[in-house]
């Protein structure tokens, strides 16, 4: 039998550091395959530096809402929060790194797919940033039931689905042996009080493996490159205490009441 | 004649219902659907009733439940309804807080420890303090609300507090701010907030006006009609299966008796429609 690793990297938001130490882990590892999902900009300093080690190290990958926007020369994010002060620190996240992304990496963002279909083993994997419907869904565990996640994976005729953009990590296992997963982000810490990140490794064999795995990363070099840039004092905090302090009020109950603020 | 655009039904994803029928146990004067203690238009649903929902919803694949009416916990079956909705998905609650006493609110607490689901708690306030509040929803709301808010904080239950636009000065950053100071003033250290326009029917048509007639959308493209929650949300009542939460007046809006039968277009021909378009309104949190 034939076994398939393949390695998900969800939303980097700049955050190079995390990157440089996710693609080493993913090298020791020695992982078949590595994908990004989108949502390479936002949050962190400095937003070619992704791209260009993306480019450099030939992975494929699809759009988030971020490359959509910047690619299209939209003036925000569309990230899809509703709250007034979440709005705030995404349009400063959004100006920051549209004024910062050169053009060439902006192009290059508007030729990535919006979904990429693999097939491993037989089973139907669907890559997709949001959810296979819509770019800037929030997928989180706590409300996406059962009978919805079947209801995507029919419609879209996947196995596994996989999607990012909420932050927070989770995988389902369907009663029919389907598979939805949210691979979590590289880019800020999973408001658990911790600094590392997560990314996803999913094995296929004759049954499917999801492993979340931490990575520790320089959070303090990135911490002191974001205050350099003067990006809000709030994202900053959230990378060096592992607990969210913005994009709060998309959260349904069950999150909310798992985090600090 | 200007042809009346329909919005698609893209995906049932958001089920309410209209759990306590247009019972209330008070009478606010900017009520869309003009609940009150003696509103019988709508009847409560029973948990069989309920419960006969959630088995077509879930061979459908709804994402979340809203429960609503007049006063949800005006239903003697609440906590069981919540019971079996929370075994199926997540479950929102639109409560004006007065009856959330300390035996509910700790039923409600083991509710949310049990389920892998969210169940979120939404209380409505109409002002700061007891005078506006009050001159809103009647003599003695406030104070039951804040009682019913310390409950919920009591059991560590975070809800979100809706607040009408007929709330001073509420689309301000200083009025959010003010509310927000209020909600963490009941011990909420993660105060939530959402703001809600008004629709002018019901009782809130006799308090402000009606719409007028140019209120209406003339047009819109398909796409465009993704926006509005109809595209995604039906609401059970005890009379049938309505296009969303707020035209259950219009009898034209009942659009079948199960809600395989709803799934189709809907012309948005309403004066309400108007609000939801220009407002971007979703009832949903
Ligand atoms: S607005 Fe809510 S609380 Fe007030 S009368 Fe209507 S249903 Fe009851
Ligand atoms: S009132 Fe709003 S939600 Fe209801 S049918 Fe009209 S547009 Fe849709």
């Amino acid at each position: 039998m034939q076994v398939t690793t393949i390695a998900l990297i969800g939303g980097i938001y700049s955050n190079y550091h995390a990157l440089l130490a996710t693609l080493a882990d993913i090298d020791r590892r020695g992982a078949d395959c590595a994908f990004f999902l989108g949502d390479l900009g936002a949050f962190g300093p400095h937003p070619n530096r992704v791209p260009e080690l993306l480019i450099e190290r030939g992975i494929a990958g699809i759009q988030g809402n971020y490359e959509e926007s910047l690619s299209s020369g939209a003036t925000d994010c569309n990230c899809g929060y509703t709250d007034p002060r979440d709005n705030h620190y995404a349009q400063i996240s959004y100006d920051y790194t549209a004024e910062n992304t050169s053009d060439v990496y902006k192009r290059w963002m508007g030729t990535l797919p919006r979904a990429m279909r693999l097939e491993a083993n037989g089973r139907r994997i669907l890559l997709s940033h949001g959810s296979p419907r819509k770019i800037n869904e929030f997928l989180w565990r706590s409300t996406s039931p059962d009978p919805f996640l079947r209801r995507m994976c029919d419609e879209y005729e996947a196995d596994v689905i996989v999607c990012t953009h909420s932050g927070l990590h989770w995988h389902k296992r369907l009663e029919d042996g389907r598979h939805v997963i949210n691979a979590g982000v590289i880019g800020r810490p999973a408001n658990d009080g911790g600094t590392n990140v997560w990314y996803t490794m999913l094995t296929v064999g004759d049954d499917i493996r999801v492993e979340f795995l931490p990575i520790e990363y320089d959070h303090g070099a990135l911490a002191s490159e974001m205050r350099a840039e003067r990006l809000p004092e709030e994202f900053i905090e959230t990378i060096e205490t592992g607990w969210w302090t913005t994009c709060l009020e998309v959260l349904p109950a069950k999150e909310r009441a798992a985090g600090r603020f | 004649m200007t042809t009346i655009p329909h919005v698609p039904m893209r995906a049932l994803d958001t089920l309410w219902f209209q759990v306590a029928g247009t019972l209330c146990n008070i009478e606010c004067t900017h009520c869309f659907i003009s609940s009150s203690p003696t509103n019988r238009s709508h009847g409560m649903l029973s948990l069989a009733d309920v419960e006969a929902r959630l088995r077509e919803a879930r061979e459908l694949g709804v994402r979340e439940y809203y429960f609503t009416g007049g006063e949800p916990f005006m239903n003697r079956e609440m906590i069981p309804i919540l019971a079996a909705t929370l075994k199926q998905g997540p479950a929102t609650v639109l409560t004006n807080g007065m009856l959330l006493r300390k035996s509910i609110c700790r039923e409600l607490r083991e509710l949310i420890d049990a389920s892998e689901y969210s169940l979120d708690l939404r209380v409505s306030l109409d002002g700061f303090d007891r005078e506006s509040h009050d001159a809103i929803r009647g003599a003695g709301v406030w104070e039951r609300a804040m009682i019913g808010l310390r409950n919920l904080a009591e059991v560590e239950i975070n809800p979100v507090i809706t607040v009408t636009e007929a709330a001073d000065g509420i689309r301000s950053d200083e009025g959010r701010a003010r509310f927000l100071d209020l909600i963490r003033s009941f011990g909420f250290t993660k105060p939530r907030l959402k703001v809600l326009p008004l629709f002018r029917i019901g009782a809130e048509e006799k308090r402000t006006r009606a719409y007028a007639d140019w209120e209406r959308i003339d047009i819109m493209n398909e796409s465009d009609a993704e926006v509005l929650q109809c595209s995604s949300c039906r609401m059970v009542t005890s009379k049938g299966v309505y296009v969303c939460p707020i035209l259950i007046e219009t009898p034209e809006a009942r659009m079948g008796s199960t809600l395989a039968e709803t799934l189709r277009p809907f012309p948005l021909r309403y004066g309400a429609c108007h609000t939801c378009w220009v407002e971007g309104v979703s009832c949903r949190t």
